[in-house]
């Protein structure tokens, strides 16, 4: 069974704050489930089908359903880090083509922020029983020293530069001046990259996202839902999705999980890369852009240097305009979990609602991708492609 | 305590990892083999992960090895190299690069084991120039 055409994304919204100082997280997710149901037409009573991750408090689904007053059939909280709310889409699109849910809603929040927290450089212990822990957090692990492992691995391989890094902030930078709630507005330039601080080899303050509060929802209906709706039509054509680990020490830091849920998705919307106007790319670190983009066939494997170079990513002026919401890079990353805001940009452009200045002509086919946990060593890895109808 | 080190987390033991502390306390480095399928692995399981065996058995390492990445977080308090060596034996595990320049680490440089006292548990291995 595809799950092509069978489900639309009839809702998205983004929460506007960037520090929440006077919100719980309970109640940003359900600010932000209200705004994607307003931005459909939908009201809670509407929902069916609910789809939270790890950052969803309490007892996750359970609490937020209580919170919210939910009466539902179908309940799916898939924990992948920031890949997990492009996972949900997927798996939503599957319950209303299965018939278990005809509403469903994906929320994500939170507000590390607010809270102080030193995302990407203070060490993660996920606990004792954790299996890798015992081999791991004794060596001072960060989210952003074991990204910049892959970026070093990728410099050895193939030459990559830092430079080229950082055209993709440069990318990022040029978008976000013309959205407003973006946290960095500021466009920046490749000496401005390579001349910000290393935080780890080789990776600079510039090519390391955002850390904000806040937060996002979805709402995937079934197309006779959707239709019913006052919407632009948004429907799902294809999903991938991939875990990838250490292979029990057979390490390899150049390869994605996006080489096995990219080919899924692709066959599955029936599309190929060259179809694709309009990409969002999980962007943590400027890094993981460019595996990412290899690896779902943008380039080939150690091209990616030149393919982000030179102005390539910008909406306008190159061929693969990326995150035009100003991305992790520079508008917003809440809840230290950049996925569901990519899916929320790819249907502004789907529907004609992006910025002006970076809205791309003729958007009919967008691919979102989400990358969560330790690129290429333990991560999920999840490939949504969708089209205009 | 030199300029270039930090205090050392320890590593949680458990009834399926304890021989590899029980060594490590001794300075020796030891890689699971399954008898199997014959592979190599790291982080050490009681399960084989490439063929789902249970027949995994302690081997001695050589302790040498070479560098697959590194990367030297600036930004922490202290400055320390964490890596990934890919061993002579096999596998690839996660470690810091220790007792060495910062600057003057390369990707794919000879490395040996050395083992480095943990706040309160056992020691862990660590690597440097060979």
């Amino acid at each position: 069974m595809s799950i092509k055409g069978k489900a639309y994304l009839a809702g998205v919204f983004e929460h506007p704050t960037r520090k929440a100082d006077t919100q719980s997280l309970a109640q940003l997710h359900a600010e932000s489930a209200l705004g994607a149901l307003a931005d459909a037409g939908l009201t809670k009573d509407d929902v069916d089908g609910y789809f939270c991750a790890g950052d969803a408090p309490g007892l996750g689904g359970l609490s937020m359903a209580d919170y919210m007053g939910l009466k539902l059939r179908h309940i799916d909280t898939t924990e992948t880090g920031g890949s997990s709310y492009v996972i949900h889409v997927g798996h939503a699109a599957e319950a209303i083509a299965a018939g278990k849910c005809d509403v469903a809603l994906i929320t994500l929040a939170g507000r590390p922020r607010a809270e102080g927290m030193a995302t990407g450089t203070a060490p993660r212990n996920y606990g004792a029983a954790a299996p890798d822990v015992a081999f791991e957090y004794p060596y001072g692990p960060t989210v952003v020293n074991q990204y910049a492992m892959a970026a070093m691995r990728h410099m050895h391989e193939f030459g990559t530069t830092s430079a080229q890094l950082a055209w993709i902030k440069v990318a990022a930078s040029q978008h976000a001046q013309h959205n407003p709630r973006a946290l960095l507005r500021e466009v920046v330039t490749v000496e401005d990259v390579v001349n910000s601080p290393i935080i780890a080899d080789p990776l600079h303050r510039l090519d390391c996202c955002v850390i904000t509060d806040g937060g996002g929802a979805i709402v995937v209906t079934r197309p006779e839902v959707a239709k019913r709706l006052n919407r632009p039509l948004v429907k799902v054509l294809g999903a991938g999705e991939a875990v990838k680990h250490q292979r029990g020490g057979k390490i390899d830091l150049t390869h994605t999980g996006a080489v096995w849920s990219g080919p899924a998705a692709f066959a599955e919307a029936g599309v190929t890369p060259a179809d694709v106007k309009y990409v969002s790319i999980y962007d943590s670190f400027t890094i993981t852009v460019l595996i990412t983009l290899e690896d779902l066939g943008f380039c080939a494997k150690g091209q990616g240097g030149k393919l982000v170079a030179d102005g390539n990513l910008i909406a306008g002026v190159g061929r693969l305009p990326f995150n035009t919401d100003g991305g992790g890079l520079c508008n917003n990353h809440p809840a230290n979990r950049g996925g569901l805001t990519k899916v929320v940009e790819a249907v502004r452009q789907l529907r004609g609602e992006a910025h002006p200045k970076v809205q791309v002509k003729s958007c009919d086919v967008a691919l979102a991708h989400g990358t969560g946990g330790s690129l290429a060593t333990r991560h999920g890895s999840a490939t949504l492609i969708m089209g205009r109808e | 305590m030199s300029p270039q080190e930090r205090p050392i987390p320890s590593p949680p033991v458990n009834p399926e990892t304890k021989p590899f502390w029980d060594a490590a306390a001794a300075g020796k480095l030891l890689v699971k083999k399954c008898s199997a399928c014959g592979e190599r692995h790291h982080y050490p399981r009681a399960i084989c992960p490439f063929c789902g065996s249970e027949r995994t058995e302690w081997t001695d390492a050589s302790g040498r090895g070479t560098v697959y990445s590194y990367s030297v977080f600036r930004r922490a308090p202290i400055p320390y190299a964490i890596a990934y060596v890919t061993l002579d034996e096999g596998p690839t595990m996660m470690t810091n690069l220790v007792d060495c320049d910062l600057d003057a680490i390369r990707i794919g440089q000879a490395v040996r084991v050395v083992f480095k006292p943990t706040e309160d548990g056992p020691p862990v291995p660590m690597f440097t120039r060979a």
